[in-house]
């Protein structure tokens, strides 16, 4: 929701970053706001997941340009575990399996974690315990998921309520989901959108990267903007995405280049 | 003779001569099998590289280690050894130096057999003169005759008929002297469907060097179930060199999980030999840093049909460290239907660590399902990002992911105090590799 006065979360200003020397964003430029939620759509192989794992703090990307300040301050300076504990959170399009690590461990350690660096008390097995098992009741979770390894023999929908449980988790300033919604079926889009709603606030912001238009029935973003080789081409309100639907990327696509050549 | 065996020779008769030889027993067959290991030492040389089953493995620096006779006198407490107990274990057998520490153990002589085999030898001689060394071959190999020349004290577990022991054994080696060599012996007799978990364990008092070089014999009759765990905590400058032959009756169960993590140099050499319808697993992690060297060979050896082998062999190779495993697995000619799977991973965590694996399938029959495979990788930056990315640090991560990888062996431990000591020694020491 657009809130009047509200504080500026991220602030991307011509960011580049290219891997292996190819550049993959162009000059990207994005500004959140609390309380906003945010939807990047665009073609495969615009940039999306590149640009949230750059923010994330990924070590594959080089940032050749751009600053990108997060609640004033300067993210790129930050290592990635930094980023998160001071309130970045990004939601995997392709969350990995971590064998070996039981997911109840991972959950409390990373809670701990961050919960000591913002000067919270740490909770203890059984305390933690109880608040996890209350948070996957609002993703209609499993309890077994707790006993195995973290991601291990999920299943994509399952690995994706994994992210959920752990942005409810580290309650985030700034959530980043690239394409939680691929992958679910109907009901369980239903129940994360719930999750993730019942987390949006007025103080943090959500951004949710996706190809459908449905994910964005459930969550409504009051920004949609349209990536397009490592930039944003177009911003508009949840109307867009509508338009989307309906006629494809190609005459953005179009828009965008016709303007270019008329501001040359 | 070139000089290097001639020296390689004359260093295995200083370890001959070095120490004092057991006195005579009663058992004259026990004087044969002892002279002709003498006999047989005399003839062999300290294995080097040019050896192919020690192709990998440079043992010189054994050979530069002054080693003195052992002080017999032990006279360690039961507080020097508690940090070592294993809680679930009821019965325990300890060898300090090599030499059996009544005081410290907890035997069990009724039906159940578990005790210093030397006190038993008259009341057994027969079963005893039947199975002693004649499963650890000593013909080519140095080491094994070594150990059998000094055979005196050992642990002998014999277990009767049916007979299923709940709570596990322990086998406690320790090294307390410096620069002394010991020669544990054990031996393990199980009758048909017994069922039991032993376990073997080496572990030092002190950090300098000294060498270890033990021989075990594990005997499972048919339907006998039996779990080997082998755990060598040898300290920093140690050597420690094993050898350990299973022999599997018809339908019988052995499974083992090793793990290396101690020792400069170590060398396990685990030829399991498999009647029909046996079956086993022969799991390992070898966990070393610095300049360690861990060496694991394992034979299994299909000599009958219907047998299925289990092999999950991992090492977590830090510091400037190396890890051998040589894997072999024979399928005999008419040892149709068997069933059989290796793996093997390895983690190296730095770029000096380094592997040498060699599986080797050997398949002399038509009907058979035998897979293998192995990696060899650094820890998945995807990985440690994605737990940077939840507020961990980066050596926490890493070290996570190692301690993962690691636990999938430690897991297959079915002794829960140990497996959690054990997991707990693994963190420690991933946590300081980095
Ligand atoms: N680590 C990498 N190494 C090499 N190329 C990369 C890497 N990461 C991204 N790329 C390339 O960058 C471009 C953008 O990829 P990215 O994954 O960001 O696209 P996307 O918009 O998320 O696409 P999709 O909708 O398919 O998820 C692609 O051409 C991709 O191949
Ligand atoms: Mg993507």
């Amino acid at each position: 929701m657009i809130y009047p006065n509200s504080k500026t979360i991220l602030e991307v200003r011509n960011l580049c970053a290219s891997v292996s020397g190819t550049p993959i964003l162009k000059n990207m430029n994005f500004t959140v706001k609390s309380g906003e939620v945010h939807a990047i759509m665009g073609p495969n192989g615009s940039g999306k997941s590149t640009f949230s794992k750059v923010l994330a703090g990924h070590s594959d990307y080089e940032i050749t340009g751009g600053t990108v300040l997060f609640e004033g301050k300067d993210l790129l300076e930050l290592a990635p575990e930094e980023r998160a504990r001071a309130g970045l959170f990004l939601a995997f399009q392709y969350p990995i399996e971590i064998p070996g690590v039981g997911n109840s461990q991972f959950l409390r350690l990373t809670y701990n974690t961050v919960q000591s660096h913002r000067g919270n008390e740490e909770l203890d097995p059984l305390e933690f315990d109880d608040f996890v098992r209350d948070k996957m009741k609002l993703l209609e979770m499993r309890e077994d998921f707790l006993d195995r390894s973290v991601n291990a023999g999920f299943s994509g929908g399952e690995k994706k309520r994994n992210e959920i449980l752990q942005m409810a988790l580290l309650e985030p300033r700034l959530a980043i989901l690239d394409e939680t919604d691929s992958g679910l079926d109907i009901d369980a889009l239903r129940i994360v959108s719930k999750g993730v709603n019942h987390l949006a606030n007025k103080d943090n912001a959500i951004v949710l990267v996706t190809h459908y238009q449905r994910l964005l029935d459930y969550i409504v973003p009051d920004f949609v903007h349209v990536m397009e080789a490592g930039r944003i081409i177009k911003s508009g309100g949840k109307e867009l995405a509508v338009e989307l639907e309906t006629r494809g990327y190609d005459w953005v696509s179009d828009e965008y280049k016709a303007a270019s050549r008329v501001a040359a | 003779m070139s000089e290097a065996t001639l020296s390689s020779s004359s260093y295995l008769q200083s370890l001959l001569n070095g120490q004092a030889r057991p006195a005579a027993s009663t058992q004259v067959w026990l004087n044969q099998l002892r002279s002709s290991a003498v006999e047989t030492v005399s003839e062999l040389t300290v294995p080097t590289t040019r050896d192919e089953e020690w192709r990998f493995t440079d043992i010189s620096l054994l050979t530069k280690v002054s080693l003195q006779p052992a002080l017999v006198s032990n006279n360690l407490t039961a507080a020097d050894i508690k940090p070592f107990l294993i809680k679930e274990a009821t019965t325990r057998l300890v060898f300090v130096d090599g030499v059996y520490a009544p005081n410290l153990s907890t035997a069990a002589k009724k039906e159940i057999v578990v005790s210093n085999l030397y006190s038993e030898l008259a009341k057994n001689s027969a079963v005893l003169q039947q199975h002693l060394g004649s499963h650890a071959e000593i013909k080519g190999n140095a080491f094994t005759a070594l150990n059998t020349a000094f055979l005196h004290d050992a642990a002998l577990i014999m277990l009767p008929r049916n007979a299923t022991l709940k709570a596990p054994v322990h086998l406690l080696f320790i090294a307390s002297q410096k620069e002394v060599v010991s020669y544990p012996r054990t031996l393990v007799l199980a009758d048909n469907g017994c069922e039991a978990t032993i376990v073997e364990d080496y572990v030092s008092l002190q950090d300098e060097a000294y060498f270890t070089n033990a021989v075990s014999e594990f005997v499972l009759a048919d339907n006998a179930r039996l779990h080997h765990i082998r755990v060598q905590r040898e300290g920093a400058k140690a050597f420690h060199i094993a050898n350990c032959s299973a022999i599997l009756s018809r339908s019988s169960n052995y499974q083992s999980v090793n793990v290396a993590m101690g020792a400069r140099i170590s060398r396990y050499n685990l030829n399991i030999r498999m009647a029909e319808g046996a079956e086993c697993s022969a799991d390992g992690l070898a966990l070393i840093k610095n300049r360690q060297l861990a060496d694991t060979h394992t034979f299994i050896d299909h000599a009958q049909a219907h047998g299925i082998s289990r092999q999950l062999h991992k090492c977590i190779v830090g510091g400037a460290a190396h890890a051998v495993f040589n894997g072999k697995i024979m399928v005999r000619h008419g040892s149709q239907k068997t069933d059989s799977q290796q793996s093997n991973h390895t983690l190296l965590l730095t770029d000096k660590a380094h592997v040498d694996t060699k599986p080797q399938l050997e398949i002399f029959a038509d009907d058979v399902k035998c897979t293998h495979g192995a990696t060899i990788g650094q820890l998945d930056n995807e990985e440690v990002f994605y737990l940077q990315s939840r507020g961990l640090s980066e050596t926490l991560a890493r070290n996570m992911l190692t301690y993962a990888f690691g636990a999938e062996i430690i897991e297959r431990i079915n002794v829960n105090s140990l497996k959690h000591s054990l997991e707990q020694t693994v963190l420690e020491q991933t946590s300081t590799q980095l």
